[in-house]
């Protein structure tokens, strides 16, 4: 019932505006199209000049509103990330001065120009002087940008220093892989045709190559250490994702069969973010940025930035996958006696796997 | 018959004269839907437009009430969509499919077909004199082909599985494998059909634009005299004509990748659902995306160019002064539509480009920010000292500048690779895009029907209720898109269905809301302005004066009811450019009036 009067009330303004118009349309031919002309002028021209100056004042009541709740109000959590902040200053102190200008010379220019009886518009085909003025003056304001944008992204996207801690992540619908590299600091390869979640095998290791042995794989959330670069070796396992990384500034795509790279050195540690923000809940968030599919929104991924010896300790009481692939070559769970007949049974069919996979 | 005398003499009395050229029987058929008058054909690609305006903003109406509106549910929209708005709530699948399809039709269907088909179909032989395209078959082709691919589009809503849900881009692999999503499978079929029949549409349609502004000008009118909406229906043809065919390429390889076993695009791929990993191996997820943007970018200016055209043309007629700075105008056209092909990358600074390469791709996007600033420049000092007039179709000429200002200056952000890193794929990017490209060229689109409505159908439209949409459509498009910004900023990306598990997006509740809100308003303004439009079709104030603006281009030397072949009589000369405004004293001088002798310096 509630929306059939939703309905009838909407329907009762269309009809309302629709009387006025069509009124207001029988008065201009009875008083003449010009007179009505030079009426609705006016008050154009008077509109237009309090769109100027409401429009400038609701500039500054949003920017009031929100700009407490944009990352920037928190500071960058990277680094590198300070570099994208200070950038963006930039860019808005120069192309906040040209939209206040452009912006209240055109509704200016409308409303002290508009037609008035007697008066004639002036003749003012082109002045090379000024267009000269014009071209050059944007051109030296985009050649500092360009500078300054393209110092920080040779920056950005330059080599990960060589002390960087190393992680890989691929991207899946819908959720995030993390690998660490082990003791030997090194990520064994992958191949995409021995991927198999039913044999813990989610990211296709070649069980061949001995890097593998030591990789840790983990699926709840990232670990790493603050202060201390860190270098991600992005992945997709099946559509392009996106890593995004709001707080430290920067994303990266998820490439199937392309891996990408990205490296940051976070600044705070998840807790000195909580006490920081006095937010106790708050999160290092990963979220995906790039179209994946039905469950895009829910791509979600957590980062914990640890003290070095916290990421230490977490990092020590976690198992390279190789184990529990192969439980029965996890020292830790090493049975006394001589392995049963299943689980020599799995080893057989892990055996066979392995012959199929790609050198 | 002398040019004066077409103009003051009544119409009626001029059809009576001149049988010879143009009286040949049209049955209905003929005249409405097989047309092949360019006129008739622009009426079709607007109304085709006009249709898929109001269902691409439905869309989005619908897709805002999900934002807005996370929590509650709608049983009306269970009855009207059954499974896909299930209890009443907007399902996941069909989100992403609105997100799609509105990207879609509204990029293609209504600003690239719908503005370009209208207004080049209309003004290109009536600016320059000509008395219809250089091949008017191939026009009327082109419309049919349009709409096929309208029928294709349409018709994926219906299949059991959905239409299109990857995104206007569609990126492989997603978009090529059916177990990713249930939109690629049948329904992303449609769309790949769908768009090759468009692009086959929009080049039989850009190369009849371009013969014929090459070719069938009238006596006098050297490409230096001709008004600034013929130059940049110029470049967008050009533009659509030289990268069109690309896109045409990557569909026709997605279409082989996802039916014929082909590698293109995939390599590397697992389906989680299905536990299997594809035999696709060696092909590249990117080059669907190089492929994409070298259509995808210039396609930004394909729907632009023809709104700076008409914006220049209205701005310069309302104010009573001559366009400032003609040249630079043509020259910004230019060097914009060469650098549109030479910045396609810029979509593509965080999939892993080589830094090398992205730096290029900087240098030259920033560039494009030199020819825009002259054109605003340029627009700014044609209204100053102007005597301006504020027809409808100023105001949102006016109103079209304002926003490409606004959302011009944005880019300069997102073109800068080291801010894109942070900044690509959020609000920040949908609130730029959708006032530099969407709504600044729905305004230089309601700027060209106001100004021309005369023309097409010989009556006004209602001004009052003009005036309504114009402000209402201002302020909607300020309040939907700008505060959208903040969002950006605060990290908000793309194409979430629902924000609510994510921590660092938590205050935004009511904004969503509000914007939700302002959309609703805004659509029905538009539905207003389409009653308007067919209203006043039929009993709209009728058309005294066939000179309407007091305008200086040829289209105004027609009858009020031009038939086919537009002049009854021999097509007229022209002596001047169109932009002699408040010269020597005369408030305008048509094109077709021979250089005085005591005139002062002309063009």
């Amino acid at each position: 019932m509630s929306g059939f009067f939703v309905l009838a009330t909407i329907l009762l303004i269309y009809v309302v505006i629709f009387q006025i118009a069509k009124a207001s349309e029988y008065v201009g031919v009875l008083k003449g199209e010009e007179v009505m002309r030079k009426q609705s002028n006016r008050i154009n021209g008077f509109l237009l000049i309090s769109f100027l100056v409401l429009g400038l004042v609701g500039v500054w009541y949003t920017n009031h509103l929100y700009a407490g709740k944009t990352l920037f109000a928190q500071g960058s959590a990277s680094v590198e990330g300070e570099r994208v902040d200070s950038m963006f200053m930039w860019t808005l102190a120069i192309t906040g001065a040209v939209f206040f200008i452009t912006q209240i010379l055109l509704f200016w220019f409308a409303f002290k120009y508009q037609e008035k009886d007697g008066k004639k518009a002036v003749h003012f085909a082109h002045s090379n002087k000024l267009e000269a003025i014009w071209t050059a003056v944007p051109a030296i304001f985009m050649t500092i940008l360009v500078v300054i944008g393209l110092r920080n992204w040779f920056h950005f996207t330059k080599e990960a220093p060589a002390d960087a801690v190393v992680v890989e992540i691929t991207g899946k619908q819908f959720n995030w892989i993390y690998r660490y590299p082990g003791k030997d600091k090194v990520l064994g390869k992958t191949y995409f045709k021995n991927i198999s979640d039913k044999n813990n095998n989610p990211l296709g290791q070649i069980w061949e190559d001995k890097a593998n042995y030591d990789d840790i794989i983990e699926s709840s959330e990232m670990h790493i250490p603050v202060g201390v670069p860190c270098k991600l070796v992005i992945n997709s396992r099946d559509v392009v994702h996106d890593v995004g990384l709001n707080h430290f500034r920067m994303k990266m795509d998820a490439v199937p069969g392309i891996p990408t790279t990205l490296w940051f050195t976070p600044k705070f540690t998840t807790r000195q973010m909580r006490e920081k923000l006095n937010d106790p809940e708050f999160q290092y968030e990963i979220s995906c940025d790039q179209m994946c599919g039905p469950g895009h929104f829910s791509m979600r991924g957590v980062i914990v930035v640890d003290e070095p010896t916290e990421y230490k300790i977490w990092l020590a009481t976690k198992k390279p996958n190789y184990w529990t692939a192969f439980p029965e070559k996890d020292p830790t769970k090493q049975p006394p006696a001589a392995v049963d007949s299943t689980a020599k049974k799995t080893a057989e069919v892990k055996a066979a796997d392995m012959k199929i996979v790609k050198k | 018959m002398s040019n004066e005398a077409v103009l003051h003499a009544p119409a009626g009395l001029v059809h009576e004269e001149h049988h010879g050229h143009h009286h040949h029987h049209e049955s209905f058929i003929t005249k409405y839907i097989f047309s092949q008058d360019h006129k008739m054909i622009s009426k079709q690609f607007l109304f085709t437009g006009i249709v898929w305006a109001i269902l691409g903003g439905l869309m989005s109406v619908l897709f805002r009430l999900q934002l807005g509106y996370p929590n509650e549910t709608f049983p009306i929209l269970e009855d009207l969509l059954g499974k896909w708005a299930k209890g009443g709530k907007i399902q996941p699948e069909f989100y992403y499919a609105l997100v799609t399809m509105h990207g879609t039709v509204l990029v293609f269907f209504v600003l690239t077909a719908g503005l370009s088909g209208t207004f080049s179909n209309l003004l290109i032989p009536l600016q320059c004199g000509a008395r219809d395209m250089a091949s008017p078959f191939l026009n009327m082709l082109s419309y049919w082909f349009f709409f096929a691919a309208s029928i294709v589009m349409i018709s994926s809503f219906f299949i059991e599985t959905g239409a299109a849900s990857g995104g206007w881009t569609s990126y492989p692999p997603l978009s090529a494998i059916g177990d990713f999503s249930e939109g690629s499978k049948a329904g992303m079929d449609c769309w790949l059909i769908s768009m090759a029949l468009f692009i086959v549409s929009s080049l039989l349609g850009g190369l009849n634009y371009i013969a014929t502004i090459l070719n069938m000008r009238t006596k006098g009118l050297s490409m230096t005299k001709l008004p600034l909406t013929i130059w940049a229906f110029f470049f967008t043809a050009v533009l659509g004509v030289l990268s069109f065919p690309v896109l045409l390429s990557g569909a026709i390889l997605l279409l082989f990748d996802r039916h014929l076993g082909t590698s293109f695009y995939l390599s590397d791929v697992f389906v989680s659902k299905t536990q299997t990993a594809l035999p696709n191996e060696g092909g590249s997820a990117i080059l669907y995306q190089h492929l994409f943007w070298f259509l995808g970018h210039p396609e930004v200016y394909i729907i632009l160019l023809p709104a700076m055209g008409m914006a220049s043309e209205i701005i310069s007629t309302n104010s009573r002064k001559p366009i400032f700075g003609y040249m630079a105008m043509v020259g910004s056209l230019f060097a914009i539509c060469i650098l549109a092909f030479l910045v396609w990358a810029h979509h593509m600074f965080v999939t892993g480009l080589n830094p090398f390469l992205g730096a290029a791709f900087v240098l030259l996007t920033l560039l494009i920010a030199v020819p825009s600033a002259i054109k605003v420049f340029n627009w700014l000092t044609t209204l100053w000292k102007g005597n301006i007039r504020f027809t409808p179709a100023m105001l949102f000429a006016i109103g079209f500048v304002s926003l490409f200002i606004s959302g011009g200056l944005t880019g300069i952000y997102l073109g800068n690779s080291a801010l894109d890193y942070q900044l690509h794929d959020t609000y920040f990017v949908v609130a730029h895009f959708h006032i530099v490209m969407g709504v600044a060229s729905m305004f230089g689109m309601f700027a060209g029907i106001y100004h021309w409505y005369p023309k097409m159908y010989g009556r006004y439209l209602n001004n009052t209720l003009g005036y309504i949409h114009f402000w209402v459509t201002i302020c909607g498009a300020y309040l939907i898109f700008w505060p959208m910004h903040y969002q950006g900023l605060a990290g908000a990306p793309r194409r979430y269905y629902d924000i609510s598990n994510w921590h660092f997006l938590k205050g935004f509740d009511g904004l969503n809301q509000f914007i939700s809100t302002v959309a609703l308003i805004v659509f029905a303004t538009q539905i207003l302005f389409v009653f308007n439009y067919f209203f006043s079709m039929f009993r709209g104030r009728k058309l005294k004066n066939p000179n309407p603006w007091g305008s200086n281009t040829l289209e105004w030397t027609t009858p009020i009811n031009p038939g086919h072949g537009n002049w009854p009589g021999e097509i007229p000369e022209v002596h001047r450019w169109a932009y002699d405004y408040s010269k020597d004293g005369r408030e305008y001088i048509p094109q077709t009036e021979p250089i005085g002798a005591g005139e002062s310096g002309h063009h």
